[in-house]
């Protein structure tokens, strides 16, 4: 195994008195693709919120135990909050670029962390767009509306926007449900590339997805994690009979 | 509730498909070495024409495993059993194949009075036969025991296979008039100890879908 970048240690969260996971612990590699599977509820997402702390916004969340960020532990109160979500990155299911130009979303974070020379600003923005395999697409139109390009192409807008701020770890919830057979190998081709540099986490419904991208799968079921290994090994001989009857499709 | 009924049905289906194949090979060979023993022309070309209906069944067992990993997406004991079940049809066909050339054995040498009595090369075709069966036995009950069982009978038909060797070796350092049809037995010898080497893969192939381990048998 490569070294953890993240460590995971009797990680229990509830909303209010529903407990949404259990007992959760988990090493996740440095520079390794690993995919979070189980059904709806699940609580695989959940997971991935609590790696960036997003779930410090919905109210009534309690979370216990410890996830250490290169040893230290992001559940800490003096821990800045701001630059963690700069450290650990999200991409979300919708693209979600904001309302402004190509260029004005991937320089929106490093404007606000500090940056204000143009060049340096238009260095980012190409290395970004570069980065997320769209500079080709877009550099025609770095001026117009971010809005107004396809749903593949604004979902690597996001994705070049999080490069921008130079993250550690990317976190992908469903990054691809909402895009075409197209969009989504290129974002899957783009996963690839990205891996050699970020650690990446993603959550993902479609089981060839998580075997075609990740390196590494975990499988939640009602806020356990039931089993944890190399993907291949959880695809073609998982350990655990619930793992085997999620993937196979014969559930519940 | 029961979720992929169809695609359950489908992989119900395949294993009939498989055994259906599996009998017809056991057939083969049980006729080939019936064939060669009573130096039988009509039931060997029977074997040879039949063999078109073994070639077809592979062919619709490939066609249906490809649909159902196109269609599908099979994974974990899904997707063994399907890789399992190509392996062990290619497995079935080159016995055919080979049940096939043991019958253009009985043709070749039909005219000519048999050197011997055939004892062993019957034998083993009988122990070939069994393990056959039984490893359709163990693929049709995912049996693991069975099939590791059945391949250790390998053993048998390898040794009776040195055994017609060095007694065909005999008859030919005693009458090179016999070298011809002594080679000839001897392929058919060869060919049986080959049938025996596939029935023992199909046992690795069912330990393979069962456990996800794969383990040499024999």
């Amino acid at each position: 195994m490569a070294p953890a970048k993240i460590s995971v240690k009797d990680l229990n969260l509830y909303y209010g008195d529903f407990q949404a996971l259990k007992n959760v612990n988990l090493e996740v590699e440095e520079n390794q693709v690993t995919a979070l599977i189980g059904p709806s509820g699940c609580g695989k997402s959940t997971f991935l919120r609590t790696l960036n702390r997003m779930n410090d916004l919905i109210e009534g969340v309690r979370v216990d135990g410890a996830i250490l960020l290169d040893g230290r532990d992001i559940y800490r109160p003096e821990e800045d909050v701001v630059n963690l979500r700069k450290r650990v990155g999200m991409v979300f299911q919708r693209p979600n670029p904001f309302p402004m130009s190509v260029y004005d979303n991937i320089a929106y974070g490093p404007r606000i962390h500090g940056t204000r020379n143009k060049r340096k600003l238009d260095e980012i923005v190409e290395k970004s767009l570069r980065a997320a395999v769209l500079w080709d697409e877009v550099q025609d139109r770095l001026y117009k509306s971010a809005l107004g390009l396809s749903g593949g192409q604004q979902q690597r807008v996001c994705i070049a926007r999080l490069l921008a701020v130079e993250p550690e770890v990317l976190l992908m919830d469903e990054p691809t449900s909402a895009l075409d057979p197209l969009a989504t190998m290129k974002i899957e081709e783009l996963i690839q590339v990205l891996k050699k540099e970020y650690t990446i986490i993603i959550v993902t419904h479609n089981m060839q997805q998580a075997a075609r991208v990740s390196g590494v799968t975990a499988f939640f079921l009602s806020g356990d994690l039931i089993e944890y290994g190399n993907t291949e090994t959880i695809f073609t001989k998982p350990t655990d009979q619930r793992t085997e009857d999620y993937i196979t499709g014969r559930f519940g | 509730m029961r979720t992929r009924t169809t695609f359950d049905q489908a992989l119900s289906e395949l294993k009939e498909d498989i055994l259906r194949m599996g009998f017809y090979v056991e057939e083969s060979i049980s006729q080939a070495v019936e064939s060669l023993a009573k130096q039988d022309v009509s039931l060997a070309q029977s074997v040879i024409d039949g063999d078109v209906l073994i070639d077809n069944q592979e062919t619709l067992i490939e066609d249906k495993c490809m649909k159902l990993i196109a269609t599908q997406q099979p994974l974990a004991k899904d997707l063994r059993r399907i890789a399992a079940g190509l392996m062990i049809t290619t497995d079935l066909e080159r016995m055919a194949d080979l049940a096939c050339d043991i019958a253009k054995i009985t043709r070749r040498i039909a005219d000519q009075p048999l050197i011997k009595p055939l004892i062993d090369i019957p034998r083993m075709a009988e122990i070939a036969q069994k393990m056959v069966k039984e490893s359709l036995d163990a693929y049709v009950r995912e049996d693991v025991q069975l099939a590791i069982s059945m391949a250790k009978d390998d053993d048998l038909v390898d040794s009776l296979h040195n055994q017609v060797f060095r007694e065909l070796l005999v008859y030919m350092m005693e009458n090179p008039k016999n070298i011809n049809q002594a080679t000839a037995l001897l392929f058919a010898s060869r060919h049986l100890e080959r049938i025996a080497d596939h029935a023992t893969n199909i046992g690795e192939r069912i330990v393979y879908l069962v456990t996800g381990e794969r383990k040499e048998l024999n």
